[in-house]
């Protein structure tokens, strides 16, 4: 039933709006099951396991508590857990995928692996990094940007860090906090601290 | 191997700011975004498989011991890029509000009864045509504070993973012939007018199940690979 006409274009972004926790994010409140939790952690999962936080901000430097944050990453070994990536896969159910919506506050977290070393597309190393959806209420269309690490000496000569204004890479850059294997990271969707969003 | 995707087909998207839908005046950026070459943390992107859905789970009226109050509808269509070529195993995962234009929310306040049969939330996986099937109730308009007397025309959210993260999408799909179109800032911020009429489903007489359901159509294109495959190691 399948027809071969090619469309005439893509189908257009539209905000998740307000309402979107008992679907996407019921996370035990709403009684439906969970397609995805905060957490990429899985039993087989080798390396380094972090906790990212923050909370996330309008212009007004309000707490914004009805966003959705999605993060993609590579596993320790900076491979994807995606057909596409054909290099060797060693922790088998680890899928780099997770979803998180923030609370009233507009805290947000993640638990995961940090990720290892990914190549850009000239085979240059990228410093080890976690993409990030940004969805909300007011969001037509979500914005991506990416988690970078504080403790990470591949941050200088990583090739997407480099086209950021050097004034601005903090806003990617999660800081770790001393003796714990936790991150900070706050996201401002606008203003003096907008975090800085990409083109893709 | 992976595939780089045109930025091009961006332009169908809204733009972040657009004033008329007040919300987003205060959460669009304002410095312009970057561009970036797409890496392999851009063009791989999760792939789902049956475990994430359970059976039924693609329909809305039998999630509850009675049936729920409304129009029951057929919602169906294929997941495909922009090429044309159907994208298998995409989840498929859906909200809305109920017959009354009421959702499951703390936060929505609007006066209209909430269904006990009826919650709102399904998903589903696209099949290897990439078609997927959903069954719900029609939802209702209802009334948000953007602006005087506004109401949303009715809409199902979708939420569509693809093949890559870079082509994520969050969508509604809208109903034929709308009065609330031409007052609607959300669906107004599509400023291409053929775009905005990708949003809209239409009415399939052919696949409606006499005495029992209505049925709409809509298909979901997604951004489309170049033909030249990128090499990466």
């Amino acid at each position: 039933m399948q027809d071969s006409v090619k469309p005439n274009g893509i189908t257009p972004s539209q905000t998740v709006g307000p309402f979107f926790k008992y679907g996407l994010t019921p996370n035990g409140e709403y009684a439906w099951n969970d397609a995805f939790t905060s957490s990429t952690l899985t039993p087989d999962v080798s390396g380094d396991r972090i906790r990212i936080e923050g909370r996330v901000f309008d212009g007004d430097g309000v707490v914004v508590p009805d966003v959705m944050l999605e993060i993609w990453q590579a596993d320790a070994q900076g491979r994807f857990a995606d057909p596409q990536d054909k290099r060797a896969l060693p922790n088998a159910s680890f899928r780099g995928f997770a979803r998180c919506g923030t609370d009233k506050d507009g805290n947000y977290s993640f638990d995961t692996i940090k990720p290892g070393v990914v190549p850009d597309p000239d085979g240059k190393p990228q410093a080890p990094h976690i993409v990030l959806a940004v969805f909300g209420r007011g969001m037509l269309r979500h914005l991506y940007t990416r988690i970078y690490f504080s403790d990470e000496a591949g941050n200088a000569a990583d090739p997407v860090l480099a086209l950021v204004p050097a004034d601005r890479r903090a806003t990617l850059t999660a800081v770790r906090e001393a003796g714990k294997p936790l991150y900070r990271l706050d996201l401002h969707l606008q203003g003096d601290n907008e975090t800085v969003f990409f083109d893709v | 191997m992976t595939f780089i995707y045109p930025t091009d087909s961006n332009k169908a998207h809204p733009l972040p700011l657009s004033p008329e839908y007040k919300s987003s005046i205060k959460r669009a950026p304002n410095k312009p975004l970057i561009p970036m070459r797409h890496t392999l943390s851009e063009l791989t992107g999760p792939v789902y498989g049956h475990e994430t859905v359970r059976q039924g789970d693609n329909d809305l009226t039998t999630q509850h011991a009675g049936e729920p109050i409304g129009e029951r509808i057929i919602v169906h269509g294929h997941v495909r890029d922009e090429d044309g070529r159907g994208v298998p195993n995409s989840l498929v995962e859906i909200w809305q509000a109920n017959a009354c234009g009421r959702y499951v929310h703390v936060r929505d306040q609007h006066p209209a009864p909430l269904d006990p049969n009826f919650t709102g939330a399904g998903r589903t996986v696209s099949d290897a045509d990439g078609y997927y099937r959903f069954v719900t109730i029609k939802p209702g308009a209802y009334p948000w504070g953007n602006h005087h007397n506004a109401w949303r025309p009715a809409h199902i959210h979708l939420s569509v993973f693809g093949r890559s993260f870079v082509t994520r999408l969050v969508t509604q799909m809208y109903f034929p012939a709308d009065p609330l179109f031409p007052f609607d800032p959300i669906f107004n911020s599509v400023p291409d007018e053929k775009a905005r009429a990708r949003m809209v489903s239409s009415f399939d007489l052919e696949n409606t199940q006499p005495e029992w359901a209505l049925c709409y159509r809509f298909d979901i294109v997604l951004r489309g690979k170049n033909a030249t495959p990128m090499e990466n190691h």
